[in-house]
């Protein structure tokens, strides 16, 4: 599939900011599933500063605006060609430890009722790849989609027991689970092409990975129910939502900040 | 009552580094040595020099005791010091690089996985990336005791940011004004190159973006510090700036300190600020510390940092039990300094010895620091020995024990005249282009009698530490 | 220079400035007070210090009504009142602390003992200690400091910044002293050239410890045109407005010169030189005194502005 990408991102300050800086993890991973196009991402009025790869293999991208910033307009675009690897990371070049991944987070903190979902969900598994599959399982049963309950600041354990949440809900559950029966796990941040009629829609999209022994990282998108597949773009990945954000920045000064977010994602025929 | 090595006596006699030093104090009178001793405090507090070595907080304007008595090594003890916290320092350096890279001592078994990559110090955000020279931890503070003539024991190793060095500095200057007759009778290596020993360090590991002579600025966390003083201290004898986060902001890779002048660039950063302060995108989001953006620089080989972000994983107190396999696996050498034996209370069958031998063993916290949350077995009330009891079984894994050291003593001026009491020592290695390890370092001695504990939180001093030359 | 430390410097100069100016107003008070006419229906004149000082709400607040003993205390030991003496020696020095390295170390002993001594006087009963001899300890520290920096100062960036920050703070505060004598201290305009008026001007000029200086300068009569003229107009008297316009203009120059760099700093000082240097002091009456004040104290805290945008800000380019 050939997905075309157009995400911008706005924030506004009613209060002109000091100066702002910005780490984009913006850019679709390289790995046997994914195939970039094109890509571009740029920052309008900004500077470009330092880029690198990090040990999970995600191209990371420093930006600067000099103030006074009212407004920081990121742009992210280009086209991806995907194929359907089942959820299964292949050829996607990394050095962090899987191990380093069963630390905890506050995002991901383990109580009592995560324990307990996670150990009745293994209870009878096969091997740790079936294990994964039945702890994805067991999320999307156990919490309901549904949009504006949560917040960004939302764990693991408070999504569970209200019993619904959006994915970003579904990773930080399936990455507690696996954490708490010992696989390493981590969320993955990118795009969702899910609508084929060609209207835009809310793209963007989470999901969580688990390291399976003699498999390596495989993903698991608990809110659909299904393994990443060809309508996904993977952009990075990190320990919670916070660690693998797309966008995180800073602006200096006193002024209050809003956010829109516009993500167009359309399918090519091929 | 056990028996300690007294440094200066060896029974009635008088060991060789002390030949020179005893009739010096037996010549001066009490009200000199009085007189003197509120000579030093004096000048301690003029220069304020008054804080909390080991960021053990406190009183910011508490004077720590200064004991005029110095403690003495021959070139011969030195020589062999240097060659083990030197091999030392080299093995911690290989570790880090090795863990953040292909992890070949995990690999080998050498180390358990979960000790490195699920520690608490180990940072994912630097996997992968070697720093310039490939060093993380430029200045290493290794804490001694020595229990024997040649036997001394690594208490713990400083892979961070050791503080207390301006004391060894301070100290060495306030001797030598005080008492210039015995620096002219006694041959003393000098320490006065530690600021510039420290200033090329930091330089040779400018990243290799920097064509010109770099500049070099201390982050500190800012006036409140316990350590301001040595953070302001140590810029001005190497002559650079002493910047705060907010004096810094990053652009187009590089980091920029504001100046009356306009941005100028920085190039090393000698942070004394903890890893968790350094960036607000990449650690803790809430720290007003830090610079935001600085690690994305620092990753793109804009800037150094020194240490190295994640450079805490080498000296933790459990992974403390493996360095003498470090120093086996990556320099194939037996380590010259010993480790202390040490029990982790995580594992079952040593935590049933710990239990079993509270009253003879020290029992520290895995994370503590400052000689708090600490237990001496043998100067301890039953009571304090079943409380700490109770802590281990509840919370195995954040304890360690190690047997109760004979820490040597050395003479000390107290309130009638001279006694011996127990020391310790920091010396500081440096590790850059080369290892330096300027001659001498930080001595701390417990002055209350009997006491173990040499913190300055608990009635600790420190001396003066002299390296004889040859 | 980092522009922190260049901060840092500015108001080290700032403070001390403040708190001798501090001392100098509780000075006119007592004066003032020995008065017979005071307390006949009028405002209470410790009531018109405390809005000079701009510390009339934090005071209300504590103290409620005006007593003498408590405004001193206030303006003098409190700390919770930030301009008060003890509190604006304590910032001098806090600042001086962070910045040890980039002055000498007499700078730094003067600065450290007028904090030592400040927290002894501190600790005792308040019945020991007279106001005059608390007003002239202020005095002499400020003059200590002041001295070392002179002596023992490298004469560079950071030299210029203290200066710039006495010049301001200078400027700001002579101003506002002679606004409270004529506007706030002075009930009725029927009052003016009466005995009363001619009073509180002769302590001003004791406040301003320039009673000799302006004999000197002018002999005869004191009239109220005449001291007018020596503290806004004269370059001869060390506080006058235009002296402290006139620091501030050469330290920005130095500055300019040191940077090959000029900005709209400069120009305003070169601006607010010129016009005072034009000014008659009849201009002055003609304007009304405290109109002119009031422009005065407005245009010095742009200047002010300016130079924090310029150098102290981090924001330069």
């Amino acid at each position: 599939m050939i997905l075309t990408v157009n995400h911008v991102t706005t924030y506004q300050y009613d209060v002109p900011m000091r100066s702002a800086v910005q780490t984009l993890r913006l850019f679709p991973s390289r790995f046997d599933g994914q195939r970039i196009i094109r890509w571009d991402v740029s920052v309008e009025g900004g500077i470009r500063g330092g880029s690198f790869k990090d040990g999970a293999g995600d191209r990371i991208e420093g930006w600067s605006v000099r103030g006074p910033v009212s407004k920081v307009t990121i742009t992210a675009s280009g086209q991806v060609e995907t194929i359907d690897l089942a959820g299964v990371l292949r050829g996607h070049r990394e050095q962090v430890p899987p191990l380093s991944y069963l630390c905890e987070t506050t995002a991901t903190w383990v109580d009592d009722a995560l324990e307990t979902l996670a150990n009745e969900a293994v209870l009878g598994a096969e091997d740790d790849l079936d294990r994964a599959h039945r702890l994805s399982r067991a999320v999307s049963a156990a919490i309901a989609y549904k949009p504006g309950v949560t917040q960004a600041h939302t764990t693991a354990a408070e999504a569970l027991s209200l019993g619904e949440g959006v994915c970003q809900d579904h990773a930080h559950a399936l990455i507690a689970a696996a954490r708490a029966v010992g696989l390493p796990a981590r969320y993955v941040s990118g795009y969702l092409f899910a609508r084929d009629d060609g209207e835009p829609h809310e793209a963007t999209h989470a999901w969580a990975e688990v390291h399976v022994p003699n498999i390596g990282w495989v993903g698991f998108d608990p809110a659909n129910a299904c393994c990443p597949d060809q309508r996904y773009i993977r952009l990075g990945s990190g320990a919670d939502a916070r660690d693998a954000a797309p966008i995180k920045g800073i602006a200096l000064g006193v002024g209050e900040e809003s956010l829109d977010v516009a993500v167009a994602l359309e399918a090519t025929q091929q | 009552m056990t028996n300690y090595f007294n440094e200066m006596y060896d029974g009635g006699k008088v060991r060789e580094p002390y030949a020179r030093l005893e009739g010096w104090t037996r010549d001066m009178p009490a009200e000199l040595r009085q007189m003197k001793q509120a000579e030093a405090e004096a000048l301690f507090r003029r220069i304020g020099i008054t804080f909390a070595v080991y960021g053990e907080g406190g009183d910011p304007d508490r004077l720590i005791p200064f004991d005029m008595f110095p403690r003495v090594f021959t070139q011969l003890e030195w020589r062999r010091l240097e060659r083990g916290i030197k091999q030392r320092a080299r093995a911690l350096n290989a570790f880090l690089l090795d863990v953040y890279g292909r992890g070949e001592i995990v690999r080998a078994g050498k180390i358990p996985a979960r000790l490195v990559y699920q520690n608490d110090a180990f940072e994912r955000a630097v996997t992968g990336f070697t720093p310039p020279r490939g060093i993380y931890s430029h200045i290493v503070g290794i804490d001694l005791v020595r229990t024997g003539p040649d036997e001394f024991y690594v208490l713990e190793d400083n892979c961070r940011t050791p503080s207390g060095v301006s004391y060894m500095l301070e100290n060495r200057e306030i001797m030598m004004r005080m008492f210039p007759q015995i620096f002219r009778e006694n041959r003393i290596e000098p320490v006065d190159g530690y600021a510039d020993a420290l200033r090329r360090t930091l330089a040779s590991v400018a990243p290799a973006k920097c064509e010109r002579e770099p500049t070099i600025a201390i982050l500190t966390p800012g006036h409140y510090n316990s350590a301001y003083y040595e953070h302001s201290f140590l810029a001005d004898l190497m002559g650079v700036e002493l910047v705060e986060g907010a004096d810094l902001f990053v652009e187009g890779g590089f980091v920029w300190m504001r100046t009356t002048e306009g941005p100028k660039k920085l190039d090393v950063i000698y942070r004394r600020i903890d890893d968790a302060y350094l960036d607000p995108l990449c650690f803790r989001p809430e720290s007003m510390l830090g610079v935001p953006g600085l690690m994305d620089v620092y990753r793109s080989g804009g800037v150094s940092i020194c240490s190295a972000p994640g450079a805490g994983v080498a000296d933790d107190k459990a992974v403390y039990t493996f360095v003498p396999e470090m120093v086996r696996f990556y320099l194939g050498e037996e380590p010259i300094l010993q480790n202390v034996p040490t029990w982790q209370c995580a594992k079952a069958d040593e935590c049933k010895y710990v239990l079993e031998n509270l009253g003879d063993l020290v029992v520290k916290e895995v994370h503590g620091s400052g000689g708090y949350g600490m237990l001496v077995g043998p100067k301890s009330t039953k009571e304090q020995i079943e409380s700490f009891r109770a802590k281990i079984v509840e919370d195995p894994d954040n304890y360690i024990a190690q047997p109760t050291l004979a820490l040597s003593t050395t003479p000390t001026f107290v309130e009638d005249g001279i006694a011996p009491r127990h020391v310790d020592l920091r010396p500081y290695c440096l590790v850059g282009e080369k290892i330096e390890l300027v001659p001498g370092g930080l001595t701390r001695v417990a002055l209350t009698e009997g006491s173990l504990v040499v913190n300055s939180s608990q009635g600790g001093g420190v001396k003066d530490t002299w390296v004889l030359a040859e | 220079m980092l522009s922190r430390t260049a901060e840092n410097l500015f108001w080290i100069a700032r403070y001390i400035e403040r708190a001798e100016t501090m001392a100098r107003l509780l000075e006119v008070g007592a004066r003032i007070a020995l008065m017979p006419s005071a307390g006949h229906g009028y405002r209470s004149e410790w009531e018109s210090l405390l809005q000079a000082s701009g510390t009339s709400e934090g005071f209300a607040a504590k103290y409620g009504d005006p007593v003498q003993r408590n405004i001193e205390s206030y303006l003098f030991f409190d700390r919770d009142n930030p301009s008060s003496v003890i509190s604006c020696i304590a910032s001098a020095r806090e600042n001086a602390r962070i910045v040890r390295t980039a002055m000498t170390s007499q700078v730094w002993d003067a600065l450290n003992m007028a904090y030592q001594e400040i927290r002894q006087l501190e600790r005792m009963p308040r019945s020991e200690l007279e106001l005059t001899e608390l007003t002239e300890w202020v005095n002499r520290q400020a003059a200590l400091v002041r001295g070392t920096m002179d002596a023992t100062l490298l004469r560079n960036d950071g030299y210029s910044f203290l200066n710039l920050g006495f010049a301001l703070e200078r400027a700001d505060n002579t101003a506002r002293l002679i606004d409270v004598k004529y506007y706030v201290l002075l009930p009725s305009v029927d009052f003016v050239g009466s005995g009363l008026d001619n009073y509180q001007w002769q302590t001003l000029l004791r406040a301003f410890s320039a009673t000799r200086a302006f004999h000197w300068a002018y002999g005869g009569e004191v009239t109220a045109a005449k001291i007018a003229h020596f503290l806004i107009l004269n370059r001869q008297s060390p506080r006058s407005l235009i002296s402290a316009a006139d620091a501030a203009m050469e330290h920005l120059d130095a500055l300019s010169q040191n940077y090959n760099k000029s900005g709209p700093a400069q120009m305003r000082a070169c601006a607010l030189v010129s016009e005072l240097a034009e000014t008659r002091v009849e201009d002055i009456f003609e304007e009304g005194l405290h109109e002119f004040l009031t422009r005065f104290i407005r245009e010095v805290g742009e200047l002010s502005v300016m130079v924090h945008n310029a150098y102290l800000s981090g924001e330069a380019r």
